[in-house]
């Protein structure tokens, strides 16, 4: 019964969302109020039902009913509650389905919060979200219904992968998505823009709190992903350049890229046609990931169930989706008039450079993702495309952009003085050899990259500060001054500082953790002894233990440092009886100078016979955790800057979606 | 000018949609791994029998003059999937009149007695690769490994990984089938 509710409430969504796709819209061209207003009402409509949906199939994968094929297929009545939960959105279907709540949950927001936008572009907005939604829960519903039955039912499920089976890769899918679809609310503000033929500063403030907060997801999104991979796949390393993990990170790319030219409209009515195809590029290459993970393009460890019928179908959806908005734009986006002049050497020219290098980025990760694919239909050779090219060609253009990003925030808007900004940013970029010479003098050894690297990294870091102390006079007035100064600086300008730092400070970690890391892989026997990284450690063995629904063998290693017993490590190896996989659980011990992260597998050789020697893989990477920190450094810059109160500037106080928002930072 | 700036982007999107629609073919696998050695001749090699196994060994030389295609099966005593494997591979001997040669490779000689004696012998010959050399030169990634050899001694086909589950036997008797090397198709 409660599959078919969710059946039904789907179908529901889905005239609810034909109709708002052509009624507001219409009522917009031809002026008719009601006709517009009625937006409002599906937009919330569709989100109900589309919740009900959602909420049903996650009460089947709850309930463990296995009469459901989703459910069957995906789940078993021995895992544990929150990854029943997590199963909702484990498989093509589900993920699909929450794909799609985060795309009404986005519509009705602008519904909702949208009170500042002018009815006639509020209205064509709404209208192109819910082409969207008509475009996926028609794919949802006849390609991919999560509600089909299953007779006979099977007595027990098949089981999740039992590598999904972890807290920070349940929460992974929900957040990724959100930063993903959350463009779709910016590409359908791009697209009504282009309707109407009009795009100004207020266009790009209605749209900036919106991109922000997908922004932010997203990087929350990446970063769980990178950290979930780094501790459970027991290979201690957080980035591969898979293609699945190259098309989440495009639109992060393109979407900071987007959220910095953005500024630039809003504050000097530029850049505006470049701001409107970036918003429409960014939404655009979100879909080709959508399309990439689920239509077995190219190999990835990622893949869903692959099936052409289901790729036809998204590739449909791309066709129109990509081809209509980016057709749209070469008809309408000549016409649009150029905005403020400015001198090459000023604020927007700063962002100019972002931008550029941003957007160069990306087509670099996107031509390295589809070179393969590219290779094969032109010549039939088959190969991969690896970390050597992604690191030779992407690397270096992050470092340039970090060179900039320091500089960035000192110059002013329209013509900046040079003179000024090179005397203020005199003291920091000295400080900054010299760190980076006590850095060389420490870590003597490892690549030259990692020396320029760190200089830039630090130079970012420490320019940033600066740049924020000189604007609340720290140090330089009254401590009362100085606090009165921060607390009248707009919070986004607290968030830029935060957020550039977080990424100085990720970056450290990045550089640390790639560059010198030490890595040993061994067979040992109980007993055998290992160094690393000036620790010491012994193997004691391995014990049998029996989890909820997986057995582990669970190593025992003894770490010391100059004979001191420094901690004990667990690293286990489960094997799922049901799902017949086995996973890598890692053990870690983290400090902020650096993780030992140690991991256990059945040997891959004759030894094997014997069933006493195991494989030990054991690394130290150095500084990692800076990686992290600064990952939360930059969701925390993005959520400071949503909480300024220039951006909520007409918007009713709904003190739900402020509170939520809003960080003791101050 | 900027109209043709305009159409940039749109342009470039048709562009990747038609090598999309190209991929999408369902006849494309892009995790196929295509060999260096298809339609090349097999390998040089030498390999002596296993002791306490009582087949001979195997070199260049049993896979050439053959009346009919044959299959080489690279696998070891330590390989777990090659155990499942090894079931799939003992049917199609027995049933269809499979020709099988196994390089067992860098396996200790009495294991690898001891597993042929507990789920027998399908093998007709079997070389013994202690060094791993003979693996080199047939270019394998891992082990378990399945080639199908003509009968003038050509590679013809490379199966990588354990021939286990519906859709590898499926691809794996279609190849058989397309060389000929069943007993079946030979009669007909």
């Amino acid at each position: 019964m409660i599959p078919e509710i969710g059946h039904f409430a789907l179908a529901l969504a889905l005239s609810l969302a034909v109709v708002q796709s052509v009624l507001p819209i219409l009522g917009a061209s031809r002026g008719k109020v009601r006709w517009m207003q009625s937006a409002r009402s599906s937009a919330i409509g569709q989100l109900f039902f589309v919740g009900v949906a959602f909420a049903a199939l996650m009460r089947s994968f709850v309930a463990s009913d296995f009469t459901v094929r989703n459910v069957a297929e995906n789940s078993h009545s021995l895992k544990p509650l929150l990854f029943k939960i997590a199963g909702t959105w484990g498989s093509h279907e589900g993920s699909l389905l929450l794909w799609v709540l985060i795309l009404t949950i986005f519509g009705a927001g602008v519904a909702v919060l949208g009170s500042n936008i002018p009815a006639a572009t509020k209205a064509r907005t709404l209208s192109v979200q819910a082409w969207i939604s008509v475009g996926f829960l028609s794919f949802l519903l006849f390609t991919s219904n999560p509600f089909d039955r299953v007779f006979p039912p099977p007595v027990d499920g098949s089981d999740l992968n039992p590598l999904l089976q972890d807290v920070g890769l349940a929460m992974h899918p929900p957040l990724l998505y959100f930063g993903y679809v959350g463009f779709s609310i910016v590409f359908s503000f791009a697209v009504a823009a282009l309707i109407e033929g009009r795009i100004d500063a207020a266009w790009a403030r209605w749209v900036r709190p919106w991109t922000l907060a997908a922004w932010m997801s997203l990087t929350a999104g990446i970063a769980l992903g990178s950290w979930w991979a780094y501790y459970e796949l027991g290979w201690g390393g957080w980035w591969f350049w898979d293609p699945v993990e190259n098309v989440s990170f495009m639109p992060w790319l393109l979407g900071t890229a987007l959220l910095h030219s953005a500024i630039v409209t809003e504050k000097r009515d530029a850049f505006k046609s470049w701001t409107i195809l970036l918003a429409i590029l960014t939404f655009s290459l979100s879909l080709l990931g959508t399309f990439i993970v689920r239509s077995g393009l190219l190999t990835s460890v990622h893949a869903f169930a692959v099936d052409p019928e289901r790729g036809i179908y998204i590739l449909g959806l791309l066709a129109l989706s990509i081809g209509g908005s980016l057709t749209l734009y070469a008809w309408r986006a000549p016409d649009m008039e150029g905005g403020g002049l400015f001198r090459p050497i000023s604020r927007e020219a700063g962002l100019l450079v972002n931008n550029l290098i941003l957007a160069a980025a990306t087509g670099t990760v996107l031509f390295g993702t589809l070179y393969p694919l590219l290779l094969e239909a032109l010549t039939g050779d088959k190969i991969s495309v690896g970390p050597p090219f992604f690191n030779a060609a992407f690397v270096p253009m992050m470092l340039v952009l970090g060179l900039f990003m320091g500089a960035g925030p000192y110059l002013s808007w329209k013509r900046a003085d040079i003179a000024g900004v090179l005397q203020r940013v005199r003291f920091v970029a000295g400080l900054t050899g010299l760190v980076t010479l006590v850095v060389w003098y420490l870590i003597s050894g490892g690549p030259f990259l990692a020396y320029v690297s760190i200089l830039i990294a630090v130079w970012l870091l420490l320019a940033t500060l600066r740049e924020w102390a000189l604007r609340i006079k720290f140090m330089e007035a009254p401590l009362s001054e100085t606090l009165r100064r921060a607390r009248n600086l707009p919070r986004a300008s607290h968030g830029m500082t935060m957020a550039h730092a977080g990424l100085a400070v990720a970056m450290i970690g990045m550089i640390g953790s790639s560059a010198w890391k030490s890595e040993e892989i061994v067979f040992v026997t109980p007993g055998a002894e290992v160094a690393i990284a000036g620790f010491d450690l012994t193997f004691a063995g391995v014990e049998r233990l029996r989890g909820p629904n997986y057995i582990a063998d669970r190593g025992r290693l003894e770490v010391r440092r100059d004979g001191q017993a420094v901690t004990t490590l667990y690293p286990e190896r489960r094997s799922y009886p049901v799902a017949q996989t086995t996973t890598t659980e890692s053990a870690i011990r983290s400090t902020l100078a650096g993780d030992l992260y140690a991991s256990i597998s059945e040997p891959a050789s004759e030894e094997a016979a014997s069933g006493e020697a195991w494989t030990l893989r054991i690394l130290y990477e150095p500084l990692v955790n800076f990686m992290w920190l600064g990952a939360l450094m930059l969701v925390a810059g993005g959520a400071l800057s949503l909480s300024d109160r220039r951006l909520r500037v007409g918007v009713p106080r709904r003190a739900r979606h402020q509170g939520g928002l809003r960080l003791p930072a101050e | 000018m900027k109209r043709l700036i305009a159409v940039v982007p749109l342009a470039f999107a048709v562009v990747l949609g038609a090598f999309f629609v190209w991929g999408l073919n369902p006849e494309r696998d892009p995790s196929e791994i295509p060999s260096v050695l298809i339609s090349q001749a097999a390998p040089e090699f030498d390999l002596p029998s296993v002791p306490g196994v009582d087949v001979p060994g195997l070199g260049r030389a049993d896979l050439t003059d053959n009346p009919g295609p044959v299959v080489v099966n690279v696998f070891a005593s330590w390989c777990v999937p090659c155990k499942a494997e090894h079931a799939v591979l003992t049917r199609f001997v027995e049933r269809d009149g499979l020709r099988l040669f196994g390089i067992n490779y860098k396996d200790e000689p009495e294991d690898a007695a001891t597993w042929l004696s507990d789920l027998g012998n399908p093998y007709e010959r079997i070389g013994s690769d202690l060094s791993g050399r003979a693996g080199i030169e047939w270019g394998i990634s891992g082990v378990p490994e399945t080639f199908i050899v003509g009968r003038d001694g050509t590679v013809l086909y490379r199966y990588v990984g354990p021939i286990v589950g519906e859709d590898a036997v499926k691809k794996f008797t279609t190849a058989l089938a397309q060389a000929g090397a069943l007993d079946r198709e030979l009669g007909s």
